[in-house]
């Protein structure tokens, strides 16, 4: 019996198993046979694609949207996939609306871009249900990678490799692979277990050992891989949340976003996922209204984030604050956390501070507001904890907290590579992280041949 | 208010618009339909000799092709004349002429190649009242096997021959329907006026095959593995319609002949188009297949809105008046220049103009201008050929400037000359006509 939306305090249960299923189905429902074709005849093929340029993996996309339209799905996986491997999950995933479809000349002359994404979701659909797989690898060069980290970039670096010969070992300090395709990404966005599907299609090459549970640091050390292995590939996530730096916030209630969104993901049985009354999100990120969108979907009655700067700032895009305005988020600018207020050792309510702009500087205005709250998710952004690559080796070198990469992917040690959120200079977004892990691929395959063998 | 009101060789209807012969009016229910939605006339589906009527196949009779969002864009059929007893076609045009006075219906025929056919069958159908006969010497396929439909159309002497027998044995204005499946549509023409046609009616369908079934290898529409080919009709044709429409309006042996307009015609816009080029009215098949004897009210809406806007009183007005304007190459006139021009504030930059030139044409417009995306037609270069216009998927963003006489051409460094010039007093022309001055 569902409990609903008007229980006090962190509860589960509190809808019936069949909102559940309709609020965490599909976002974006697949794109049916005709309207791919229709949708893929709007493209108008352009000369030089804006899509194209704005793709940070450089997809054709006018030619796999071609290739739709002309009836050969397939021929179109190969096309995004040649490009970018998690090309399925990147059509889920994408803000499309601020890279591809933003710079579609059809959102320039009518505000309706081609659905780049819909269309590459079609494709690859096609391709991983089939299980049809486009590459083989080369003849075996004896060549051995660790890769840490099975996320996007490392899973995209680990199929590169893979596909010119060389053997990779993926070291995954979680249970599962797929980094925060598993773990991250709100669950109406990757729906039917795409992420594991995803992961045993790109590790169907062969050629790539995937070993979970193994943690940077603790059960094994850089200097071994670089001991070991003729290259190494970091791909390492973000393992620290920042701090929201208000008083009171060890309070039972108060919880990191993408600790939530995690468990989320894993679990099996949504109703058993407790949710507050009354939420309060931190932050105005992606995180941010993934939390807040599914604390709605989970039967929340009153879900509000607060982002310390104005709507402009927001990190999240604007087709995402639709989202969450839609699923009845709402969404207050301004507005800084101060004091976390608790009854019993639990939350009841957070005191937030009005802020201002004094010239380029965030100050508190000194004006106070109490919003009601039995849970409050910080998500203020993570950070590179860098401390696990230390020690073992001499120090690689960091760039604002992260590993410092050159145009390849090459960090400061010799014989090691970095790509994903783990580096500096990136867009934390799973595109960028492939097309990284990628390249970073093809260097160490470079510094392979170029010592004369492979 | 535009009278659209339409008299075909003395044949009187409230609007140009008939049904052409074809499946829309193979019997009174569909007749009845058509009339009741407002068409202003028909041409009763093909009548045979009378006993025992053709057969059809019974798998699939047509084929298509389509666009963007499966819109049919042309059609193909392979289903032959009326397979109704001719008895019944005849009681039911009497029974519908009788309920419809004022629109017009025209009986379609096709009979063997032999006068005895034709003076048996003419009487029969002058007794229904039908208002007059067209004569089908076009259907493609089947009938053309065995002798008749355009296997008559494609020998001008048997036009002549058979409608000097229906002339001779009927009162009806006859209409001759041509078939496109022949080298100069004019030669059949002048064979119909020769023999005392009152009209011609064009097109009838083209020789096709729509489809290859790429599983079977077989063409489609496909019946038991086989496919033959078919009649092809609908927007797809209509450009060649027009032209045929177009050569017999300005033979000078066929001028002034009165012309049923046939061919793709879909909207009052094309039903216009036909008409400027010299078409009295028109016939509309494969759109009322598409989409129901319904488009016939913005068919008439359309022409009516159209002339009213332009001040044509009536079709006079309109029928023929383009048909002067289409000439021979030679002698359109070379010293015309025209440059294109992109709007700037309405391009999209998809870049389509750029690259249709600079693969297939005449590398005459920039994809870069100091380092930005940009489209812009290089003048120099520019043969005004007008491709990019048409690859443009911006509507008015590309245009066909002509340049003033007396300005630069600066492609051929020369001034536009104010004189009309044309091919056949070019000096490169080894034919040329010296000028008579």
């Amino acid at each position: 019996m569902a409990t609903g939306h008007f229980i006090e305090g962190i509860a589960g249960g509190r809808l019936s198993a069949e909102q559940y299923a309709d609020n965490f189905s599909d976002l974006h429902p697949p794109l049916d046979h005709h309207e791919a074709l229709v949708e893929a005849d709007r493209c108008y093929f352009c000369y030089d694609a804006p899509c194209m340029n704005a793709c940070p993996t450089s997809i054709d996309i006018p030619m796999f949207i071609r290739q739709i339209a002309t009836g050969n799905p397939l021929g179109s996986a190969k096309t995004i996939f040649d490009q970018n491997i998690l090309g399925g999950m990147c059509a889920r995933v994408c803000p499309t609306e601020t890279l591809c479809e933003e710079v579609c000349v059809r959102e320039v002359a009518e505000g309706k871009p081609v659905q780049i994404g819909r269309l590459q979701r079609y494709a690859t659909d096609v391709a991983v249900d089939e299980n049809k797989q486009f590459y083989n690898r080369a003849e075996p060069t004896g060549k051995t990678v660790a890769v840490v980290g099975a996320g996007p970039a490392g899973l995209a670096a680990a199929h590169r490799l893979a596909r010119h010969g060389h053997d990779v070992t993926i070291l995954e300090a979680r249970p599962k692979a797929g980094g925060l395709n598993e773990y991250g990404i709100a669950a109406y966005k990757s729906v039917d277990d795409f992420a594991q599907a995803e992961v045993d299609y790109v590790t169907s090459i062969g050629g790539i050992d995937i070993q979970n549970g193994k943690v940077l640091g603790r059960d094994f050390q850089l200097s071994d891989l670089i001991r070991n292995y003729d290259a190494v590939f970091l791909g390492l996530g973000l393992g620290g949340v920042n701090a929201l730096r208000a008083e009171g916030e060890d309070a039972d209630g108060v919880a990191n976003a993408v600790e939530f969104i995690a468990e989320l993901r894993q679990a099996s049985d949504l109703s058993s996922l407790p949710v507050g009354r009354r939420v309060v999100v931190i932050g105005g990120g992606m995180t941010a209204i993934d939390a807040a969108v599914q604390s709605k979907l989970l039967g929340a009655e009153e879900v509000t984030i607060c982002y310390r700067r104005g709507q402009e700032q927001m990190n999240a895009s604007g087709f995402e604050q639709d989202l969450a305005a839609a699923n009845g988020v709402t969404i207050r600018h301004w507005l800084q956390p101060k004091r976390v207020i608790a009854e019993n050792g639990k939350v009841s309510a957070i005191e937030l501070e009005y802020t201002a702009m004094n010239g380029d500087k965030l100050v508190g205005t000194g004006e106070r507001l109490t919003l009601a709250a039995d849970q409050v998710f910080k998500a203020i952004g993570q950070s590179f904890v860098p401390a696990v690559l230390n020690g073992s080796v001499a120090s690689i070198e960091l760039e604002g907290g992260r590993i410092k990469v050159d145009a390849e992917g090459r960090t400061s040690l010799a014989k090691v590579w970095a790509g994903g959120d783990c580096i500096f200079g990136g867009d934390d977004l799973t595109v960028s992280a492939v097309a990284q892990g990628r390249d970073a691929a093809e260097s160490i395959h470079r510094a392979f041949t170029s010592n004369g063998r492979a | 208010m535009a009278d659209i009101r339409n008299t075909f060789v003395g044949i009187k209807s409230p609007n140009p618009f008939w049904l052409a012969s074809a499946p829309p009016t193979d019997k009174a229910y569909n007749v009845e339909r058509a009339f009741k939605a407002g068409w202003g006339g028909v041409v009763w589906k093909t009548l045979g000799e009378e006993g025992p009527p053709v057969v059809n196949v019974n798998g699939p009779r047509y084929g298509a092709i389509w666009g963007a969002d499966r819109r049919l864009l042309g059609l193909n059929n392979i289903e032959l004349i009326t397979d109704r007893d001719l008895q019944t076609n005849l009681r039911e045009m009497k029974q519908v002429k009788m309920n419809w006075p004022d629109r017009a219906l025209v009986a379609s025929i096709m009979v063997p190649c032999v006068e005895e056919s034709w003076k048996a069958i003419l009487p029969l159908v002058e007794e229904t009242g039908a208002d007059g006969i067209e004569l089908n010497f076009g259907c493609p396929h089947g009938m053309s096997e065995r002798g008749m439909g355009s296997a008559v159309g494609q020998v001008p002497e048997y036009i002549e021959m058979v409608v000097r027998w229906c002339k001779q044995y009927t009162r009806m204005p006859v209409i001759t329907k041509l078939t496109p499946n022949i080298t100069d549509i004019r030669k059949p023409a002048r064979a119909a006026k020769a023999g005392g046609t009152d009209a011609v009616s064009l097109i009838n369908t083209i020789n096709s095959i729509t489809g290859v079934d790429l599983d079977n290898f077989a063409p489609m529409p496909t019946i038991d593995g086989k496919g033959s080919h078919g009649g092809y009709c609908g927007p797809a044709v209509k450009p060649i319609a027009m032209n045929m429409v177009a050569e017999i309006a300005r033979d000078p042996e066929t001028h002034g002949l009165p012309i049923s307009g046939i061919g793709g015609i879909t909207t009052w816009r094309d039903a216009a188009e036909f008409m400027a080029l010299g078409a009295g009215n028109v016939q509309v098949c494969t759109a009322a297949m598409t989409y129901g004897f319904k488009i016939v009210q913005e068919m008439i809406a359309g022409l009516e809105n159209w002339m009213d806007e332009k001040g044509h009183a009536s079709l006079s007005d309109i029928i023929g008046r383009a048909t002067p304007n289409v000439t021979d190459w030679q002698y359109l006139n070379l010293n015309y220049v025209a440059k294109a021009r992109i709007d700037q504030d309405a391009c999209i930059k998809c870049g389509r103009c750029h690259i249709a030139c600079e693969d297939t044409s005449h590398q005459a417009i920039t994809a870069l201008v100091d380092g930005k995306r940009h489209f812009e037609v290089i003048e120099a270069e520019c043969v005004g050929c007008n491709l990019c216009v048409n690859v443009c998927p911006v509507e008015g963003c590309i245009t066909m400037e002509p340049l003033a006489a007396g300005s630069m051409d600066q492609r051929t460094g020369k001034p536009v000359s104010p004189i009309y010039a044309n091919w056949t007093t070019h000096p490169n022309n080894p034919m040329a006509k010296v000028a008579a001055e």
